[in-house]
Protein backbone atom coordinates (compact mmCIF):
# COMPACT_ATOMS: atom_id res chain seq x y z
CA UNK A 1 0.00 0.00 0.00
CA UNK A 2 2.93 2.32 0.76
CA UNK A 3 6.08 1.81 -1.25
CA UNK A 4 9.36 3.68 -0.84
CA UNK A 5 11.58 3.23 -3.86
CA UNK A 6 15.19 4.22 -3.29
CA UNK A 7 14.24 7.46 -1.57
CA UNK A 8 16.96 9.94 -0.64
CA UNK A 9 16.60 13.36 0.91
CA UNK A 10 19.44 15.85 1.09
CA UNK A 11 18.70 19.16 2.77
CA UNK A 12 19.70 22.31 1.03
CA UNK A 13 22.81 22.91 3.14
CA UNK A 14 24.19 19.95 1.19
CA UNK A 15 25.93 18.25 4.12
CA UNK A 16 23.34 16.22 5.95
CA UNK A 17 21.40 13.47 4.22
CA UNK A 18 18.14 12.93 6.11
CA UNK A 19 17.33 9.81 4.08
CA UNK A 20 19.69 7.61 2.14
CA UNK A 21 18.35 5.21 -0.50
CA UNK A 22 15.45 4.02 1.61
CA UNK A 23 13.42 1.17 0.15
CA UNK A 24 10.62 -0.70 1.92
CA UNK A 25 6.94 -1.37 1.59
CA UNK A 26 3.97 -1.54 3.88
CA UNK A 27 1.11 -3.94 3.21
CA UNK A 28 -2.54 -3.14 3.97
CA UNK A 29 -3.63 -3.73 7.60
CA UNK A 30 -0.02 -3.81 8.80
CA UNK A 31 1.10 -2.06 12.00
CA UNK A 32 4.64 -0.82 11.39
CA UNK A 33 6.80 0.91 13.95
CA UNK A 34 9.80 2.94 12.88
CA UNK A 35 12.49 3.34 15.52
CA UNK A 36 15.81 5.13 15.62
CA UNK A 37 17.78 7.86 17.34
CA UNK A 38 16.81 11.48 16.97
CA UNK A 39 17.83 12.66 13.54
CA UNK A 40 17.76 9.16 12.07
CA UNK A 41 15.21 10.32 9.51
CA UNK A 42 12.00 8.88 10.99
CA UNK A 43 9.98 12.09 10.81
CA UNK A 44 11.29 12.92 7.33
CA UNK A 45 10.03 9.50 6.26
CA UNK A 46 6.51 10.23 7.51
CA UNK A 47 6.53 13.70 5.94
CA UNK A 48 7.19 12.03 2.60
CA UNK A 49 4.03 9.97 2.96
CA UNK A 50 1.80 12.97 3.63
CA UNK A 51 3.57 15.01 0.92
CA UNK A 52 4.80 17.59 3.41
CA UNK A 53 8.33 17.05 2.16
CA UNK A 54 9.73 16.01 -1.21
CA UNK A 55 12.49 13.47 -1.80
CA UNK A 56 15.63 14.62 -3.56
CA UNK A 57 15.77 11.28 -5.29
CA UNK A 58 13.56 8.20 -5.59
CA UNK A 59 9.80 7.78 -5.42
CA UNK A 60 7.09 7.29 -2.84
CA UNK A 61 3.94 5.45 -3.89
CA UNK A 62 0.58 5.32 -2.21
CA UNK A 63 -1.05 2.33 -3.83
CA UNK A 64 -0.29 3.07 -7.50
CA UNK A 65 -0.10 6.83 -6.99
CA UNK A 66 3.25 8.65 -7.11
CA UNK A 67 2.79 10.89 -4.07
CA UNK A 68 5.05 13.68 -5.27
CA UNK A 69 3.45 13.90 -8.68
CA UNK A 70 0.12 14.92 -7.16
CA UNK A 71 -0.62 18.53 -8.18
CA UNK A 72 -0.83 20.99 -5.33
CA UNK A 73 -4.53 21.54 -5.90
CA UNK A 74 -5.23 17.79 -5.43
CA UNK A 75 -3.18 17.46 -2.21
CA UNK A 76 -6.11 18.12 0.15
CA UNK A 77 -8.05 15.22 -1.40
CA UNK A 78 -4.98 12.97 -1.10
CA UNK A 79 -4.40 13.91 2.53
CA UNK A 80 -7.95 13.00 3.43
CA UNK A 81 -7.04 9.35 2.79
CA UNK A 82 -4.44 9.57 5.54
CA UNK A 83 -5.04 10.20 9.23
CA UNK A 84 -2.16 11.99 10.92
CA UNK A 85 -1.20 12.06 14.60
CA UNK A 86 1.68 14.16 15.93
CA UNK A 87 3.79 14.31 19.06
CA UNK A 88 2.53 17.85 19.76
CA UNK A 89 -1.11 16.90 18.98
CA UNK A 90 -1.68 19.80 16.58
CA UNK A 91 -5.23 20.47 17.70
CA UNK A 92 -6.88 23.73 16.71
CA UNK A 93 -6.73 25.73 19.96
CA UNK A 94 -9.89 27.73 19.30
CA UNK A 95 -12.06 24.71 18.69
CA UNK A 96 -13.49 22.25 21.20
CA UNK A 97 -12.65 18.54 21.05
CA UNK A 98 -15.90 17.94 19.19
CA UNK A 99 -15.26 20.80 16.74
CA UNK A 100 -11.68 19.65 16.11
CA UNK A 101 -12.98 16.28 15.00
CA UNK A 102 -15.92 17.79 13.14
CA UNK A 103 -13.53 20.14 11.29
CA UNK A 104 -11.77 17.20 9.64
CA UNK A 105 -15.16 15.96 8.44
CA UNK A 106 -16.30 19.41 7.30
CA UNK A 107 -13.06 19.84 5.36
CA UNK A 108 -13.88 16.49 3.80
CA UNK A 109 -17.26 17.76 2.65
CA UNK A 110 -19.27 15.35 4.82
CA UNK A 111 -22.90 16.11 5.53
CA UNK A 112 -24.13 17.46 8.85
CA UNK A 113 -25.94 14.19 9.56
CA UNK A 114 -22.77 12.19 9.07
CA UNK A 115 -20.88 14.57 11.34
CA UNK A 116 -23.53 14.36 14.05
CA UNK A 117 -23.35 10.58 13.87
CA UNK A 118 -19.62 9.92 13.43
CA UNK A 119 -18.02 12.44 15.78
CA UNK A 120 -19.62 10.98 18.93
CA UNK A 121 -18.65 7.50 17.73
CA UNK A 122 -15.03 8.60 17.30
CA UNK A 123 -15.08 10.25 20.72
CA UNK A 124 -16.49 7.07 22.23
CA UNK A 125 -13.77 5.01 20.57
CA UNK A 126 -11.09 7.07 22.33
CA UNK A 127 -13.22 7.15 25.50
CA UNK A 128 -13.68 10.93 25.63
CA UNK A 129 -17.48 11.28 25.38
CA UNK A 130 -17.52 13.44 28.49
CA UNK A 131 -14.88 15.92 27.23
CA UNK A 132 -16.50 16.68 23.88
CA UNK A 133 -17.05 20.38 24.64
CA UNK A 134 -13.72 21.11 26.29
CA UNK A 135 -11.10 23.21 24.54
CA UNK A 136 -7.62 21.69 24.08
CA UNK A 137 -6.13 23.79 26.90
CA UNK A 138 -8.61 22.15 29.26
CA UNK A 139 -7.43 18.64 28.39
CA UNK A 140 -4.45 16.61 29.62
CA UNK A 141 -1.73 15.51 27.20
CA UNK A 142 -3.17 12.01 26.92
CA UNK A 143 -6.66 13.38 26.31
CA UNK A 144 -5.39 15.76 23.65
CA UNK A 145 -3.66 12.90 21.87
CA UNK A 146 -6.84 10.84 22.01
CA UNK A 147 -8.76 13.73 20.44
CA UNK A 148 -6.08 13.90 17.74
CA UNK A 149 -6.47 10.16 17.11
CA UNK A 150 -10.25 10.50 16.96
CA UNK A 151 -9.79 13.28 14.40
CA UNK A 152 -7.38 11.11 12.42
CA UNK A 153 -9.77 8.15 12.19
CA UNK A 154 -13.10 9.93 11.82
CA UNK A 155 -12.90 10.05 8.04
CA UNK A 156 -12.14 6.33 7.94
CA UNK A 157 -8.73 6.79 6.31
CA UNK A 158 -6.87 3.94 4.65
CA UNK A 159 -3.85 4.57 6.81
CA UNK A 160 -2.88 6.29 10.04
CA UNK A 161 0.51 8.01 10.19
CA UNK A 162 1.61 8.74 13.76
CA UNK A 163 4.79 10.67 14.51
CA UNK A 164 5.95 9.96 18.07
CA UNK A 165 2.36 9.87 19.30
CA UNK A 166 3.46 8.96 22.83
CA UNK A 167 6.48 11.27 22.94
CA UNK A 168 4.89 13.77 25.30
CA UNK A 169 2.83 11.36 27.39
CA UNK A 170 3.21 9.69 30.77
CA UNK A 171 3.30 5.86 30.90
CA UNK A 172 -0.42 5.42 31.55
CA UNK A 173 -1.46 7.77 28.75
CA UNK A 174 1.11 6.07 26.51
CA UNK A 175 -0.44 2.70 27.23
CA UNK A 176 -3.93 4.01 26.46
CA UNK A 177 -2.85 5.63 23.19
CA UNK A 178 -1.08 2.45 22.04
CA UNK A 179 -4.13 0.36 22.91
CA UNK A 180 -6.32 2.69 20.83
CA UNK A 181 -3.93 2.50 17.88
CA UNK A 182 -3.95 -1.30 18.17
CA UNK A 183 -7.73 -1.33 18.24
CA UNK A 184 -7.84 0.84 15.12
CA UNK A 185 -5.40 -1.50 13.41
CA UNK A 186 -7.51 -4.50 14.40
CA UNK A 187 -10.49 -2.78 12.79
CA UNK A 188 -8.58 -2.83 9.50
CA UNK A 189 -6.63 0.43 9.21
CA UNK A 190 -2.93 0.39 8.37
CA UNK A 191 -0.81 2.17 11.00
CA UNK A 192 2.68 3.58 10.57
CA UNK A 193 4.16 4.96 13.78
CA UNK A 194 7.53 6.32 14.79
CA UNK A 195 8.59 5.98 18.40
CA UNK A 196 11.42 6.15 20.89
CA UNK A 197 9.63 4.03 23.43
CA UNK A 198 11.11 0.57 23.94
CA UNK A 199 8.18 -0.52 26.12
CA UNK A 200 5.72 0.31 23.36
CA UNK A 201 7.60 -1.73 20.74
CA UNK A 202 8.07 -4.75 22.98
CA UNK A 203 4.43 -4.62 24.00
CA UNK A 204 3.19 -4.49 20.43
CA UNK A 205 5.27 -7.32 19.01
CA UNK A 206 4.58 -6.15 15.45
CA UNK A 207 6.85 -5.23 12.54
CA UNK A 208 9.74 -2.88 13.40
CA UNK A 209 11.88 -0.90 10.97
CA UNK A 210 15.08 0.43 12.54
CA UNK A 211 16.73 3.49 11.05
CA UNK A 212 20.15 4.96 11.57
CA UNK A 213 21.61 8.03 9.87
CA UNK A 214 18.98 8.01 7.17
CA UNK A 215 19.30 4.29 6.31
CA UNK A 216 17.08 1.32 7.09
CA UNK A 217 19.36 -0.93 9.14
CA UNK A 218 16.86 -3.58 10.30
CA UNK A 219 13.40 -4.69 9.28
CA UNK A 220 11.92 -7.40 11.54
CA UNK A 221 8.50 -8.97 11.13
CA UNK A 222 7.84 -9.18 14.84
CA UNK A 223 10.52 -7.03 16.22
CA UNK A 224 12.04 -5.97 19.45
CA UNK A 225 13.49 -2.56 20.11
CA UNK A 226 17.17 -2.97 19.24
CA UNK A 227 19.54 -0.07 18.71
CA UNK B 1 -21.53 24.01 -1.97
CA UNK B 2 -24.23 25.64 0.15
CA UNK B 3 -23.05 23.57 3.12
CA UNK B 4 -19.46 24.66 2.52
CA UNK B 5 -20.47 28.34 2.38
CA UNK B 6 -22.54 27.97 5.53
CA UNK B 7 -19.59 26.33 7.30
CA UNK B 8 -17.17 29.01 6.16
CA UNK B 9 -19.53 31.74 7.37
CA UNK B 10 -20.05 30.04 10.70
CA UNK B 11 -16.30 29.45 11.13
CA UNK B 12 -15.72 33.12 10.31
CA UNK B 13 -18.12 34.34 12.98
CA UNK B 14 -16.94 31.83 15.59
CA UNK B 15 -13.30 32.70 14.87
CA UNK B 16 -14.09 36.41 15.12
CA UNK B 17 -15.70 35.86 18.50
CA UNK B 18 -13.21 33.39 19.99
CA UNK B 19 -10.22 35.50 18.94
CA UNK B 20 -11.94 38.50 20.46
CA UNK B 21 -8.68 40.06 21.63
CA UNK B 22 -7.01 39.86 18.24
CA UNK B 23 -10.23 40.99 16.53
CA UNK B 24 -10.51 43.97 18.86
CA UNK B 25 -6.92 45.02 18.23
CA UNK B 26 -7.40 44.86 14.46
CA UNK B 27 -10.70 46.70 14.64
CA UNK B 28 -9.21 49.38 16.84
CA UNK B 29 -6.33 50.07 14.47
CA UNK B 30 -8.63 50.03 11.46
CA UNK B 31 -11.06 52.39 13.19
CA UNK B 32 -8.26 54.88 13.72
CA UNK B 33 -7.18 54.49 10.10
CA UNK B 34 -10.71 54.95 8.77
CA UNK B 35 -11.25 57.89 11.09
CA UNK B 36 -8.16 59.53 9.63
CA UNK B 37 -9.48 58.86 6.13
CA UNK B 38 -12.89 60.28 7.04
CA UNK B 39 -11.40 63.34 8.72
CA UNK B 40 -9.21 63.94 5.68
CA UNK B 41 -12.29 63.87 3.47
CA UNK B 42 -13.91 66.59 5.61
CA UNK B 43 -10.80 68.73 5.83
CA UNK B 44 -10.45 68.48 2.06
CA UNK B 45 -14.07 69.60 1.71
CA UNK B 46 -13.51 72.57 4.04
CA UNK B 47 -10.43 73.61 2.12
CA UNK B 48 -12.14 73.32 -1.23
CA UNK B 49 -15.18 75.27 -0.16
CA UNK B 50 -13.17 78.04 1.49
CA UNK B 51 -10.96 78.30 -1.57
CA UNK B 52 -14.05 78.56 -3.77
CA UNK B 53 -15.41 81.28 -1.49
CA UNK B 54 -12.13 83.16 -1.75
CA UNK B 55 -12.03 82.80 -5.51
CA UNK B 56 -15.55 84.17 -5.77
CA UNK B 57 -14.36 87.35 -4.10
CA UNK B 58 -11.78 87.93 -6.78
CA UNK B 59 -12.81 89.58 -10.04
CA UNK B 60 -11.73 92.10 -12.66
CA UNK B 61 -13.83 95.20 -13.13
CA UNK B 62 -14.00 97.07 -16.37
CA UNK B 63 -15.24 100.64 -15.98
CA UNK B 64 -16.66 102.19 -19.14
CA UNK B 65 -16.71 105.85 -20.01
CA UNK B 66 -20.13 107.40 -19.28
CA UNK B 67 -20.23 108.35 -22.95
CA UNK B 68 -19.50 104.88 -24.21
CA UNK B 69 -22.11 103.73 -26.72
CA UNK B 70 -24.27 100.84 -25.53
CA UNK B 71 -23.51 98.69 -28.63
CA UNK B 72 -19.78 98.72 -27.85
CA UNK B 73 -20.37 97.84 -24.23
CA UNK B 74 -22.60 94.96 -25.28
CA UNK B 75 -20.07 93.82 -27.87
CA UNK B 76 -17.27 93.71 -25.30
CA UNK B 77 -19.52 91.98 -22.80
CA UNK B 78 -20.32 89.26 -25.32
CA UNK B 79 -16.66 88.91 -26.34
CA UNK B 80 -15.57 88.53 -22.73
CA UNK B 81 -18.34 86.09 -21.88
CA UNK B 82 -17.27 83.97 -24.87
CA UNK B 83 -13.72 83.55 -23.50
CA UNK B 84 -13.16 79.95 -22.34
CA UNK B 85 -11.55 81.02 -19.04
CA UNK B 86 -14.44 83.20 -17.94
CA UNK B 87 -16.85 81.76 -15.40
CA UNK B 88 -19.40 84.55 -15.53
CA UNK B 89 -19.80 88.23 -16.28
CA UNK B 90 -21.95 90.61 -14.26
CA UNK B 91 -23.15 93.72 -16.00
CA UNK B 92 -23.99 96.89 -14.15
CA UNK B 93 -25.64 99.59 -16.31
CA UNK B 94 -25.14 103.34 -15.79
CA UNK B 95 -28.55 103.63 -14.14
CA UNK B 96 -27.88 100.69 -11.80
CA UNK B 97 -24.49 102.15 -10.93
CA UNK B 98 -26.15 105.43 -10.03
CA UNK B 99 -28.79 103.65 -8.00
CA UNK B 100 -26.12 101.80 -6.10
CA UNK B 101 -24.19 105.03 -5.51
CA UNK B 102 -27.28 106.70 -4.13
CA UNK B 103 -27.98 103.76 -1.93
CA UNK B 104 -24.48 103.69 -0.56
CA UNK B 105 -24.18 107.44 0.15
CA UNK B 106 -27.76 107.97 1.25
CA UNK B 107 -26.65 109.52 4.52
CA UNK B 108 -23.76 111.44 3.05
CA UNK B 109 -25.03 114.94 2.26
CA UNK B 110 -21.93 116.20 0.50
CA UNK B 111 -21.91 113.29 -1.89
CA UNK B 112 -25.63 113.67 -2.58
CA UNK B 113 -25.21 117.38 -3.12
CA UNK B 114 -22.32 116.86 -5.52
CA UNK B 115 -24.49 114.47 -7.48
CA UNK B 116 -27.44 116.86 -7.75
CA UNK B 117 -25.13 119.75 -8.75
CA UNK B 118 -23.81 117.70 -11.65
CA UNK B 119 -27.33 117.33 -12.89
CA UNK B 120 -26.57 114.24 -14.94
CA UNK B 121 -25.34 110.71 -14.27
CA UNK B 122 -21.53 110.89 -14.04
CA UNK B 123 -21.09 107.15 -13.72
CA UNK B 124 -20.22 104.71 -16.43
CA UNK B 125 -21.39 101.14 -16.83
CA UNK B 126 -19.31 98.37 -15.26
CA UNK B 127 -18.76 94.74 -15.96
CA UNK B 128 -17.35 92.40 -13.30
CA UNK B 129 -15.58 89.35 -14.67
CA UNK B 130 -14.95 86.16 -12.77
CA UNK B 131 -12.51 83.59 -14.07
CA UNK B 132 -12.84 79.86 -13.51
CA UNK B 133 -9.37 79.77 -11.95
CA UNK B 134 -7.49 82.66 -10.35
CA UNK B 135 -4.51 81.89 -12.54
CA UNK B 136 -6.59 82.80 -15.60
CA UNK B 137 -7.04 86.48 -14.72
CA UNK B 138 -3.75 87.28 -16.34
CA UNK B 139 -4.93 86.21 -19.78
CA UNK B 140 -8.35 87.84 -19.36
CA UNK B 141 -6.66 91.10 -18.40
CA UNK B 142 -4.41 90.81 -21.43
CA UNK B 143 -7.44 90.37 -23.65
CA UNK B 144 -9.09 93.44 -22.12
CA UNK B 145 -5.94 95.53 -22.60
CA UNK B 146 -5.83 94.52 -26.24
CA UNK B 147 -9.45 95.54 -26.62
CA UNK B 148 -8.66 98.84 -25.05
CA UNK B 149 -5.70 99.42 -27.37
CA UNK B 150 -7.82 98.51 -30.36
CA UNK B 151 -10.72 100.78 -29.45
CA UNK B 152 -8.51 103.66 -28.30
CA UNK B 153 -7.70 104.35 -31.97
CA UNK B 154 -11.02 106.14 -31.91
CA UNK B 155 -12.16 107.35 -28.53
CA UNK B 156 -11.69 104.54 -26.01
CA UNK B 157 -14.85 103.33 -24.39
CA UNK B 158 -12.95 101.79 -21.47
CA UNK B 159 -12.11 104.17 -18.68
CA UNK B 160 -10.28 101.82 -16.38
CA UNK B 161 -9.48 98.16 -15.75
CA UNK B 162 -8.67 97.43 -12.15
CA UNK B 163 -6.56 94.37 -12.85
CA UNK B 164 -3.25 96.17 -12.49
CA UNK B 165 -4.21 97.39 -9.03
CA UNK B 166 -5.50 93.97 -7.97
CA UNK B 167 -2.72 92.09 -9.67
CA UNK B 168 -0.57 91.67 -6.62
CA UNK B 169 -3.29 90.32 -4.38
CA UNK B 170 -4.59 88.08 -7.14
CA UNK B 171 -1.10 86.69 -7.70
CA UNK B 172 -0.61 86.07 -3.99
CA UNK B 173 -3.95 84.37 -3.74
CA UNK B 174 -3.20 82.24 -6.78
CA UNK B 175 0.06 81.02 -5.33
CA UNK B 176 -1.49 80.41 -1.90
CA UNK B 177 -4.28 78.37 -3.43
CA UNK B 178 -1.82 76.34 -5.48
CA UNK B 179 0.38 75.73 -2.43
CA UNK B 180 -2.54 74.77 -0.19
CA UNK B 181 -3.92 72.39 -2.78
CA UNK B 182 -0.57 70.73 -3.29
CA UNK B 183 0.13 70.47 0.43
CA UNK B 184 -3.28 69.06 1.24
CA UNK B 185 -2.99 66.55 -1.57
CA UNK B 186 0.41 65.34 -0.36
CA UNK B 187 -0.77 65.16 3.26
CA UNK B 188 -3.81 63.20 2.19
CA UNK B 189 -1.81 60.70 0.18
CA UNK B 190 0.69 60.22 3.02
CA UNK B 191 -2.11 59.76 5.57
CA UNK B 192 -3.98 57.34 3.34
CA UNK B 193 -0.91 55.24 2.61
CA UNK B 194 0.00 55.17 6.32
CA UNK B 195 -3.55 54.19 7.32
CA UNK B 196 -3.70 51.40 4.76
CA UNK B 197 -0.25 50.05 5.63
CA UNK B 198 -0.90 50.07 9.37
CA UNK B 199 -4.20 48.24 8.97
CA UNK B 200 -2.63 45.80 6.59
CA UNK B 201 0.17 45.06 9.02
CA UNK B 202 -2.15 44.56 11.96
CA UNK B 203 -4.25 42.04 10.07
CA UNK B 204 -1.11 40.30 8.91
CA UNK B 205 0.01 40.00 12.53
CA UNK B 206 -3.41 38.70 13.53
CA UNK B 207 -3.15 35.99 10.91
CA UNK B 208 0.48 35.34 11.79
CA UNK B 209 -0.76 34.15 15.19
CA UNK B 210 -2.97 31.67 13.34
CA UNK B 211 -0.25 30.33 11.04
CA UNK B 212 0.07 27.05 12.93
CA UNK B 213 -3.66 26.52 12.74
CA UNK B 214 -3.49 27.07 9.01
CA UNK B 215 -0.78 24.40 8.83
CA UNK B 216 -2.92 21.99 10.86
CA UNK B 217 -5.93 22.60 8.64
CA UNK B 218 -3.86 21.76 5.59
CA UNK B 219 -2.65 18.54 7.19
CA UNK B 220 -6.20 17.52 8.01
CA UNK B 221 -6.97 17.83 4.31
CA UNK B 222 -8.86 21.13 4.24
CA UNK B 223 -8.83 22.77 0.82
CA UNK B 224 -7.29 26.22 0.45
CA UNK B 225 -10.67 27.84 -0.13
CA UNK B 226 -12.07 26.23 2.99
CA UNK B 227 -9.13 27.52 5.06
CA UNK B 228 -9.08 30.97 3.51
CA UNK B 229 -12.82 31.65 3.61
CA UNK B 230 -13.23 32.33 7.33
CA UNK B 231 -10.18 34.61 7.39
CA UNK B 232 -11.48 36.63 4.45
CA UNK B 233 -14.85 36.90 6.11
CA UNK B 234 -13.20 38.08 9.31
CA UNK B 235 -11.27 40.70 7.36
CA UNK B 236 -14.54 41.96 5.90
CA UNK B 237 -16.13 41.98 9.35
CA UNK B 238 -13.22 43.99 10.75
CA UNK B 239 -13.79 46.50 7.95
CA UNK B 240 -17.53 46.82 8.55
CA UNK B 241 -17.24 47.12 12.33
CA UNK B 242 -14.32 49.55 12.10
CA UNK B 243 -16.17 51.62 9.50
CA UNK B 244 -19.28 51.90 11.67
CA UNK B 245 -17.12 52.78 14.69
CA UNK B 246 -15.23 55.45 12.73
CA UNK B 247 -18.56 57.00 11.65
CA UNK B 248 -19.80 56.88 15.24
CA UNK B 249 -16.67 58.69 16.40
CA UNK B 250 -16.94 61.26 13.60
CA UNK B 251 -20.60 61.98 14.35
CA UNK B 252 -20.31 63.91 17.67
CA UNK B 253 -17.20 65.70 16.43
CA UNK B 254 -19.14 66.93 13.40
CA UNK B 255 -22.12 67.91 15.55
CA UNK B 256 -19.76 70.05 17.58
CA UNK B 257 -17.83 71.39 14.58
CA UNK B 258 -20.85 72.11 12.37
CA UNK B 259 -21.88 75.56 13.66
CA UNK B 260 -18.25 76.60 14.06
CA UNK B 261 -17.27 75.74 10.51
CA UNK B 262 -20.39 77.53 9.33
CA UNK B 263 -19.14 80.64 11.06
CA UNK B 264 -15.64 80.61 9.59
CA UNK B 265 -15.98 78.71 6.33
CA UNK B 266 -19.62 79.31 5.45
CA UNK B 267 -20.02 75.53 5.29
CA UNK B 268 -21.77 73.54 7.99
CA UNK B 269 -19.78 70.31 8.06
CA UNK B 270 -22.48 68.50 9.97
CA UNK B 271 -25.23 69.22 7.47
CA UNK B 272 -22.76 68.44 4.71
CA UNK B 273 -22.18 65.08 6.38
CA UNK B 274 -25.91 64.40 6.74
CA UNK B 275 -26.65 65.49 3.16
CA UNK B 276 -23.94 63.21 1.80
CA UNK B 277 -24.37 60.46 4.36
CA UNK B 278 -24.73 57.65 1.79
CA UNK B 279 -21.52 58.75 0.13
CA UNK B 280 -19.55 58.83 3.39
CA UNK B 281 -21.09 55.61 4.64
CA UNK B 282 -20.27 53.65 1.48
CA UNK B 283 -16.82 55.20 1.10
CA UNK B 284 -15.62 54.64 4.66
CA UNK B 285 -17.12 51.18 5.03
CA UNK B 286 -16.10 50.29 1.48
CA UNK B 287 -12.49 51.29 2.16
CA UNK B 288 -12.59 49.32 5.43
CA UNK B 289 -13.97 46.21 3.77
CA UNK B 290 -11.44 46.49 0.93
CA UNK B 291 -8.50 46.86 3.32
CA UNK B 292 -9.72 44.00 5.52
CA UNK B 293 -10.44 41.66 2.65
CA UNK B 294 -7.25 42.32 0.69
CA UNK B 295 -5.02 42.21 3.79
CA UNK B 296 -6.39 38.92 5.05
CA UNK B 297 -6.34 37.33 1.61
CA UNK B 298 -2.70 38.28 1.10
CA UNK B 299 -1.72 37.27 4.64
CA UNK B 300 -3.34 33.83 4.48
CA UNK B 301 -1.96 33.18 1.03
CA UNK B 302 1.49 33.38 2.55
CA UNK B 303 0.86 30.52 4.95
CA UNK B 304 -1.01 28.47 2.38
CA UNK B 305 2.01 28.67 0.08
CA UNK B 306 -0.08 29.36 -2.97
Amino acid sequence: MIYFDNVSKVYSDGRSAALHEVTFQVAPREFVSIVGHSGAGKTTLLKMIIAEDRPTDGRVYFESLDVHKIPRSRLPQYRRKIGTVFQDFKLLPNKTAYENIAFAMEANGRSDDEIAENVPQALALVDLDDKAWNFPNELSGGEKQRVAIARAIVNQPDIIVADEPTGNLDPIATYEVVQILKKINDLGTTVIMTTHNKGVIDELGRRVITMDEGRVVRDDESGKYVL
Amino acid sequence: MVTAIRRVVRAGFVGFWRNAYVSLASIFVMTVALFVIGATMFIEQLLTSSLIKLQEKVDINVYFEPTAPQEEIDALRKAVAALPDVAHVTYLSREEALERYRERYRNNEIAMQALSELGENPLGATIAIQAKETSQYESIARFLEEERERTSAGASVIDDINYARNKESIDTLTSIIAAVERASFITMVVLLVAAVLISFNTIRLAIYTAREEIGIMRLVGASNTFIRGPFMLQGIMYGVVAGVLALLVLYPILVWLGPRTELYFELNLFSYFIDNFTYFFTTIIGVGVAIGFISSTLAVARYLRI
